[in-house]
């Protein structure tokens, strides 16, 4: 009996989704690992270069915007206020750049079997993690030598956060790779608008320092970015906790933090359901596309 | 619907369209241009329909661009069909083109993990039959070269090595059985013999008509997308020479 109920008739090529990738959990380890290997193939520095990227990075704006423009002065622990919001806006740049091209870069495999094909932006969005982590690992190192004390909230802050940016970036990244199967076009998109995420999120400056600058409707869409409440979060988790004389620089949080913490969860989810349906729209017509 | 049928394909039509990337440039062009922009449209497969049994060796027969392998996809769910339904039973495993999950930058052991798992096997049997793999390849000291250094004949036995392990309940085989030298080749038919003897079900497209009348019971004759015949495997060919007139003497 049991065998028959395994030999149901079933149309090939439909497969659930996202929740299908529960069953194919070892593919996509070593999917993650193909990724990352070939990546660095034939380099001697190898995945040092995860370390060299975002630190020479941090450095250059640290040095042009801190201390020549003098940010560090207006901040407290100016640095690890900054590494903090470039980690996470790297950290999505990496995984929505990733998951546009993951369908293009596995054309083959796309064309000739059949496998659920959210199989590639998920691996994608897991080589991201394999290079955000080290990042989290000297923030970390870089918080606790000025004096991190987290509370409870603080960690809770850097999940919300990670939850935030990986569903935002898979989300869109899912309906640019959909579309980069038809147009290139997309690709191009994308590389445009990570070359303004670090901008539009308070990463360089105080949050409020835009607030003055901006029409207060186009304001309110900048505090309703998910990404703004992930840079935030990752403030909150990280630079909040060092010891900060909030007292004397008149600091304070985002106003309705809060709501807009549970509005971005709200967007995100809407993005990836939105991500989901036009993705698995176009999957039919991949392999011959492509 | 038949109990002991494990492929059901009813009235299924594909269409390709002809011309792709349609760029702003073309789109300015065809703004000045008297007539419309060519939509035409090329049918892949029109109205085929059949089934197949539990245990059947079914081969595809036809001329180059008659639609095999295009139905080969729509078996394996790579492309669906526009109309019609395809339905299946079990785990079909593609050797729809060996190799196709293969990464030069890996070695021939990560290859046959990555492999085995693309063709839908767990750890722990990849793991089991590892040293069968192996065995089958004939090329065990190059297991921990980078494959891209592999001659493409040892590249083939390994693919064709771990695609034959996957233990599928339908193998869906396109012109692979071109692989390697002579030996290796004769051992894979014998393989595929002794795996459609065992009941496994198997459709396979070849040009290599003996290869059919030596694997298939069955054949299906496509022609421009349409059965033109379906029937015993020495029949169905024959006939088919007839028509293109290439009948042997």
């Amino acid at each position: 009996m049991e065998e028959e109920a395994k030999f149901q008739f079933y149309e090939p090529g439909r497969s659930k989704g996202l929740i299908d990738l529960f069953k194919h959990t070892y593919l996509l380890a070593l999917l993650r690992k193909k990724e990352v290997k070939v990546r660095y193939r034939g380099s001697f520095l190898g995945l040092v270069w995860t370390y060299i990227k975002p630190l020479t990075t941090f450095f250059i704006y640290y040095y042009f915007v801190g201390r020549i423009m003098g940010a560090d002065k207006e901040q407290e622990h100016y640095a690890i206020y900054l590494f903090s919001g470039l980690i996470t806006v790297q950290f999505f740049n990496e995984t929505f750049r990733n998951c546009t091209k993951s369908i293009r870069d596995n054309a083959p495999l796309v064309r000739k079997i059949y496998l659920p094909r959210e199989l590639f932006p998920i691996a994608s969005w897991r080589v991201a993690i394999t290079h955000f982590y080290p990042q989290l690992f000297i923030l970390l190192v870089a918080s606790i030598s000025q004096g991190w004390s987290p509370g409870f909230l603080n960690i809770l802050a850097i999940f919300l956060g990670f939850v935030l940016v990986s569903g935002l970036a898979i989300g869109a990244g899912m309906i640019f790779a959909a579309m980069n199967v038809f147009y290139r076009d997309a690709e191009n998109f994308v590389e445009l608008i990570t070359m303004i995420t670090t901008w539009f999120s308070p990463v360089l400056y105080k949050w409020g320092m835009i607030e003055q600058h901006m029409p207060a409707w186009l304001f309110k869409i900048y505090m309703l970015n998910p990404l703004t409440i992930a840079v935030e979060l990752f403030h909150y988790a990280f630079w909040w906790p060092t010891n900060i004389d909030f007292a004397s620089l008149g600091l304070y949080m985002p106003s309705h933090f809060f709501r807009n913490i549970l509005i971005s969860l709200f967007i995100v989810a809407l993005v990836m359901i939105v991500g989901q349906i036009t993705f698995r729209k176009y999957e039919g017509r991949f392999a011959q596309e492509l | 619907m038949k109990r002991d049928n494990v492929i059901e394909i009813s009235n299924i039509n594909k269409w390709f369209s002809l011309h792709h990337n349609y760029s702003l440039k073309d789109a300015f062009v065809n703004l000045f241009k008297r007539q419309k922009r060519d939509k035409s449209q090329f049918l892949a497969l029109s109205n085929v329909a059949f089934s197949i049994k539990k245990g059947e060796a079914v081969g595809l027969v036809g001329v180059n661009g008659s639609g095999k392998s295009t139905l080969l996809k729509c078996i394996s769910g790579v492309i669906k069909p526009d109309t019609g339904k395809v339905l299946v039973k079990g785990k079909i495993a593609g050797l729809i083109e060996v190799g196709a999950g293969f990464h030069p930058d890996l070695t021939g052991r990560e290859n046959i993990f990555l492999n085995g798992a693309i063709l839908g096997m767990s750890k722990e049997e990849i793991n089991d039959k590892f040293d069968k793999i192996m065995e089958f390849s004939e090329i065990p000291q190059f297991i921990d070269t980078e494959v891209r250094f592999y001659s493409s004949g040892m590249f083939l036995r390994l693919a064709f090595s771990v695609a034959i392990h996957s233990d599928p309940d339908v193998f869906l085989i396109d012109e692979i059985l071109a692989v390697g030298d002579a030996k290796f080749r004769a051992k894979c038919l014998e393989r595929i013999k002794l795996l459609s003897k065992q009941g496994k079900t198997m459709v396979i497209v070849s040009h290599a008509e003996q290869q059919i009348r030596e694997l298939c019971t069955r054949a299906i004759w496509l022609n421009k997308g349409k059965i033109e015949k379906d029937g015993q495997a020495n029949e169905v060919l024959d006939a088919m020479n007839k028509f293109t007139g290439l009948v042997k003497k």
